[in-house]
């Protein structure tokens, strides 16, 4: 297995978990709790990465990051480095494709803590921000876990919109997925397989993680006994 | 959350280690992915030759490795199947003119992975049920097959029988997995490496289609633009030349 890709797979696994955990959290409150008539298309916004093509997504990015678009030159000019085909933008890319693998574990954990602990909160005196990290939060920690585990996971195994917009660069933008398909073009079945079958078990083991997670959430336990959780995993 | 904490302490780390390994001159190359099992034996080359360069290296369709440079992909040396797409990076702007070179001629094959056929021809094609080529629209030995096909006047026969591969060493993977029955492809994939002692190959006239001269480019935005450089010299020298020749490359 090239040591290479799986070092880079893990930093942008990890950079792109925390990035989206400091984005998921008000997203998902703001979803949770100031329900609107227009809150429906934010949450198909949200959605979109989950039934977009990745070429689709991968194609925008690309016309939105390259050295043509307004975007691209900024960057150039600011950092003297292009973003498409570097890290940073595949940092940018898995962010927005890993999006709702964040935001929904967390959106349904928010929307079962029970409205009158929010209530009790806010009558007392705290504003909303201090509500959802003191009392939303806490009792979603379940739900912020299965966010963690699911964005980095779905990060790790994304590989068409990297393809597009990563192009495969030994050490910047070639990931594990990317080695795969590189080493099954070259005829290497044999560096296939081990990369192969390490995705394998991670993806197993990150799942095996994801449903625990939420069987331990779904057992009775003080205040929220009467307010069961229901199972998320979207996949 | 123990899991955040474990992420935080890798990204510190990673900080840390990611440009410890970069000491070396490295050269970021695009390569066309007919010399997708020539070009390791050039780097093994360049290294004997420059211990400090570090060549890394993309293979590809030449094409799409076009595309990637004019929205501005961090490649050094560009090496295609073609000359067209690299006088398309000079005429863009990205590299000068003197910095155009030719490398090779590539020569294009009718493979039968079964090795049923002793002698595959071009014709055979007639009673295979998927054909692999490379995709024309953005490589080179794809445009190749598809104008030796209609040379042969065999295109409006097999067209719906005709499958596509991203670049030329996907298009070999195709017909050596079995999903395809023959595949049109370089004559340097099939010669040496893995695929050598695999099924039967004959030679496409190279009057049936537009010769596969192959050309590059030093692209002027390169990290270290000498070291590029050094690497397309050890292609061009004696010792380069004959590895090509020993994959089947014409001068």
């Amino acid at each position: 297995m090239d040591i290479d890709a799986l070092w880079l797979t893990l930093r942008l696994a990890a950079l792109t978990t925390v990035i989206l955990i400091a984005l998921a959290i008000p997203i998902a409150a703001w979803l949770a709790f100031h329900r609107r008539f227009y809150t429906p298309v934010l949450e198909a916004i949200v959605a979109l990465p989950l039934v977009l093509p990745p070429t689709v997504l991968g194609y925008y990015l690309l016309v939105a990051l390259g050295s043509q678009s307004p975007l691209g030159q900024w960057w150039t000019s600011t950092f003297g480095s292009p973003l498409a085909f570097s890290f940073n933008g595949l940092l940018i890319a898995s962010v927005i494709s890993s999006l709702p693998f964040a935001v929904h574990p967390l959106l349904t954990a928010f929307t079962s803590v029970p409205t009158k602990l929010l209530q009790a909160s806010t009558t007392l005196g705290a504003g909303w921000p201090r509500t959802i990290v003191k009392v939303a939060l806490p009792l979603s920690r379940s739900g912020l876990a299965t966010s963690a585990v699911l964005a980095f996971a779905h990060t790790v195994g994304e590989f068409g919109v990297i393809l597009m917009v990563g192009g495969n660069i030994p050490g910047q933008t070639r990931t594990l997925s990317i080695d795969v398909y590189d080493s099954v073009q070259a005829f290497d079945y044999s560096s296939a397989a081990s990369t192969s079958a390490f995705l394998l078990v991670f993806s197993l083991l990150v799942l095996t993680t994801t449903y625990t997670l939420n069987y331990r959430s779904s057992v009775p336990r003080q205040l929220a006994s009467s307010y069961p959780q229901p199972v998320t995993v979207i996949q | 959350m123990p899991f955040i904490a474990a992420l935080i302490a890798a990204l510190a780390l990673s900080a840390c280690s990611a440009d410890a390994a970069s000491q070396d001159r490295v050269v970021r190359a695009a390569v066309a992915s007919d010399l997708r099992f020539a070009f390791p034996e050039i780097i093994e080359l360049v290294q004997e030759e420059h211990p400090d360069i570090d060549v890394r290296v993309t293979y590809g369709s030449s094409g799409q490795f076009m595309t990637q440079i004019l929205n501005g992909a961090p490649f050094d040396l560009y090496l295609s199947a073609d000359q067209a797409y690299p006088a398309t990076v000079v005429d863009e702007g990205l590299a000068s003119e003197g910095q155009l070179f030719r490398y090779a001629r590539g020569r294009l094959v009718v493979w039968d992975p079964q090795g049923t056929l002793a002698t595959p021809t071009i014709d055979d094609a007639r009673n295979a049920n998927t054909i692999a080529v490379a995709n024309p629209r953005h490589a080179p030995y794809g445009r190749a097959a598809m104008e030796a096909l209609i040379s042969s006047g065999l295109l409006s026969v097999l067209e719906d029988r005709l499958v596509f591969g991203e670049n030329v060493s996907q298009t070999a993977e195709f017909a050596q997995s079995g999903a395809a029955d023959i595949a049109l492809i370089a004559l340097s994939l099939v010669i040496s490496g893995p695929l050598a002692n695999t099924g039967t190959w004959t030679e496409i006239p190279q009057d049936l289609f537009e010769p596969l001269d192959q050309g590059g480019v030093v692209l002027d935005e390169a990290q270290d633009f000498t070291a590029a450089q050094s690497v397309r010299d050890v292609l061009l020298s004696p010792r380069g030349q004959e590895i090509l020749a020993r994959y089947g490359f014409e001068d």
